[in-house]
């Protein structure tokens, strides 16, 4: 799209686009490219020499158990915190689009996390589900459960999805909720008349109407889990114990950051990029098609 | 007549009940997704009242204690002397210093691409936009070690620029500055060409003002988004008279043991939800409509 009355000058748009450029092209583009030169190079030891060896990185960060195990850990937390944040968030937006007491203060309450940075989030759920001294984890314990997210590696993997996913809920909430009030009231009332009840109405109107939505959202908890929820995983567990909740992102940066191992970091940073990549272009082409509904 | 009445009467009875019904279920379920949501928060607002003996007894007490203006003053003026933590007032102002610079950055410099791109027609005019456009598929994540090498190199390691300067490109918000300003009618265009308006004039006369609305929810999205940053500080800022609020309290835990002064770090903790989670209720409005229209 363009518009038809433009300015005329020759030099000031590009005055205008130099710092964001400046910024993109410096601390954007460059260091993606270092990224993909040095996933083709190798360091020795001690960091004296490197040679050029090809895909010889990508082969080995594919063929390390290690890393293969952190792809799967990755998919498994990624479709667990998408689950656990999108369907109690539906249910509470459509149960928020029907009530008119109290609407705003609904709305208000459920929205606030949002706020919270995924680290703080985790904190919040490390101190409830602390061993020795959380309220939650006395509570197992006296169920009888032996819980201890230091030690057992599921304990641990379970207490990092429900902080990420407890933060994201307000998130699809919001996005729910509008999706919800888009849909034309004359539709639910035509369906009411003719007899529906509130489960039918839900399942033949509502929800292939909130498709676009839900598709979407589905898309951007994917992206969350995938990449925003270090903080969680680096606040709560660091990725142990054991790495049992090392997702692809703690180990480009422990690999990357700690490890120093900077072929192999920037072939995990060089796949990373092609599944933003192709998580982005999976949003874009939805966008185009939302038009139509 | 009577008969007429009995017949009647049931369906209104029926339907009441079915409204009262109806009525009752969504409140009911809202009130346990807000128990659910509030329970974390609620458990830190209380133990950030207790004494450390109150907290180390499982379980904790669940009703506030006393102890508030000693744990907040302490956190603020002297942190967690026992991991050796910056005084949490410290922390707080750097966290600002951050998300206010990240925002405004961020607005300054992508409305200006944006008027740019739209308000003009120059050669390598689409190239720049992609190369823009292209960063949505770079976070930091994805370029640690490289992104770490170049602002290194520039002498930006453990400085508010080099916390700031790196996270000012937004294809978001370029995006939808570029999205309104393609709204604005053609004429308002010509008819400042015929007053003999320069450029910049349109711009800071009918483009700024016009743009009040998306600036204001730019402003709670970036906000929110610079004050809970973690990764880029934890990488860009080993001084830790640096440390955000947010990374000060990863590091005020340590590794959870019994070293951790849990009564201050959950008074921190409060005290780091606290701005952002106000901005988002002072500008519900405002925030709603910028979380929806930045993921167009």
């Amino acid at each position: 799209m363009q518009r038809r009355v433009v300015f005329p000058n020759r030099v000031l748009p590009y005055v205008l686009l130099a710092p964001q450029l400046a910024v993109t092209v410096v601390f954007f583009l460059w260091p993606a490219g270092q990224a993909m030169f040095m996933s083709l190079l190798q360091q020795d030891p001690f960091g004296l020499r490197v040679t050029f060896v090809g895909l010889a990185n990508f082969r080995a960060v594919l063929a390390d158990p290690d890393y293969v195990a952190a792809f799967w850990r990755t998919v498994y937390f990624s479709l667990a915190v998408t689950a656990l944040a999108m369907v109690p968030a539906l249910v509470l937006a459509v149960m928020a689009d029907r009530v008119l007491r109290a609407a705003a203060f609904y709305k208000t309450a459920l929205i606030v996390p949002y706020a919270i940075a995924p680290a703080v989030a985790g904190v919040l759920w490390l101190f409830m589900f602390n061993p020795a001294i959380g309220s939650l984890a006395w509570v197992l314990k006296q169920l009888g459960v032996a819980w201890n997210p230091v030690l057992d590696g599921t304990h641990a993997m379970l207490l990092v999805i429900l902080a990420a996913a407890w933060k994201q809920v307000a998130y699809n909430f919001v996005f729910f909720l509008a999706g919800l009030q888009a849909i034309p009231r004359t539709l639910l009332e035509a369906a009411a008349i003719d007899g529906a009840g509130e489960m039918r109405k839900f399942w033949t109107i509502v929800f292939p109407l909130l498709s676009p939505t839900t598709f979407f959202l589905l898309v951007v908890n994917v992206v969350y889990a995938f990449f925003d929820t270090f903080g969680v995983i680096h606040a709560v567990t660091g990725g142990g114990p054991a790495k049992a909740t090392e997702i692809l992102v703690y180990k480009v940066y422990y690999d990357g950051v700690h490890a120093l191992n900077l072929g192999s970091s920037s072939a995990q940073s060089v796949i990373l990029m092609a599944i933003v990549i192709a998580l982005t272009m999976i949003q874009f082409r939805y966008i185009e098609r939302r038009v139509h509904y | 007549m009577a008969q007429a009445a009995d017949l009647a009467a049931p369906a209104p009875l029926a339907r009441a009940r079915a409204i009262a019904a109806a009525d009752w279920l969504p409140h009911a379920i809202l009130w346990v997704g807000i128990a659910i949501v509030a329970f974390p928060i609620y458990l830190t607002l209380v133990a950030s009242t207790l004494t450390p003996q109150e907290i180390a007894q499982a379980p904790m007490p669940l009703l506030p204690g006393g102890e508030a203006w000693h744990n907040y003053r302490t956190a603020l003026l002297e942190g967690a002397t026992m991991r050796l933590s910056p005084p949490v007032l410290v922390m707080m102002a750097n966290s600002l210093v951050m998300a206010l610079g990240i925002t405004f950055g961020k607005i300054a410099v992508s409305i200006l691409s944006a008027y740019a791109v739209v308000f003009f027609r120059f050669p390598l005019r689409m190239v720049f936009f992609w190369m823009i456009f292209i960063t949505l598929m770079l976070p930091v994540e994805v370029r640690i070690v490289p992104t770490y090498a170049v602002v290194s190199g520039l002498g930006m390691i453990n400085t508010y620029s080099g916390l700031v300067v790196p996270l000012i490109a937004s294809a978001t918000a370029t995006l939808l500055f570029r999205q309104f300003f393609l709204t604005i009618p053609d004429e308002y265009v010509e008819a400042a060409k015929i007053d003999g308006a320069s450029p910049m004039r349109f711009f800071w006369d009918v483009v700024l003002p016009l743009s009040r609305t998306n600036i204001a929810a730019l402003f709670v999205i970036l906000f929110i988004y610079g004050w809970n940053q973690y990764l880029w500080p934890l990488l860009m800022a080993t001084d830790k008279n640096l440390d955000t609020i947010v990374i000060g309290i990863k590091k005020m835990i340590g590794t959870g043991d019994a070293l951790t002064e849990w009564h201050l770090v959950m008074a921190t903790t409060v005290l780091a939800m606290l701005p952002p989670a106000l901005v988002v209720v002072l500008m519900q409005r405002w925030f709603v409509k910028g979380l929806i229209e930045t993921e167009k």
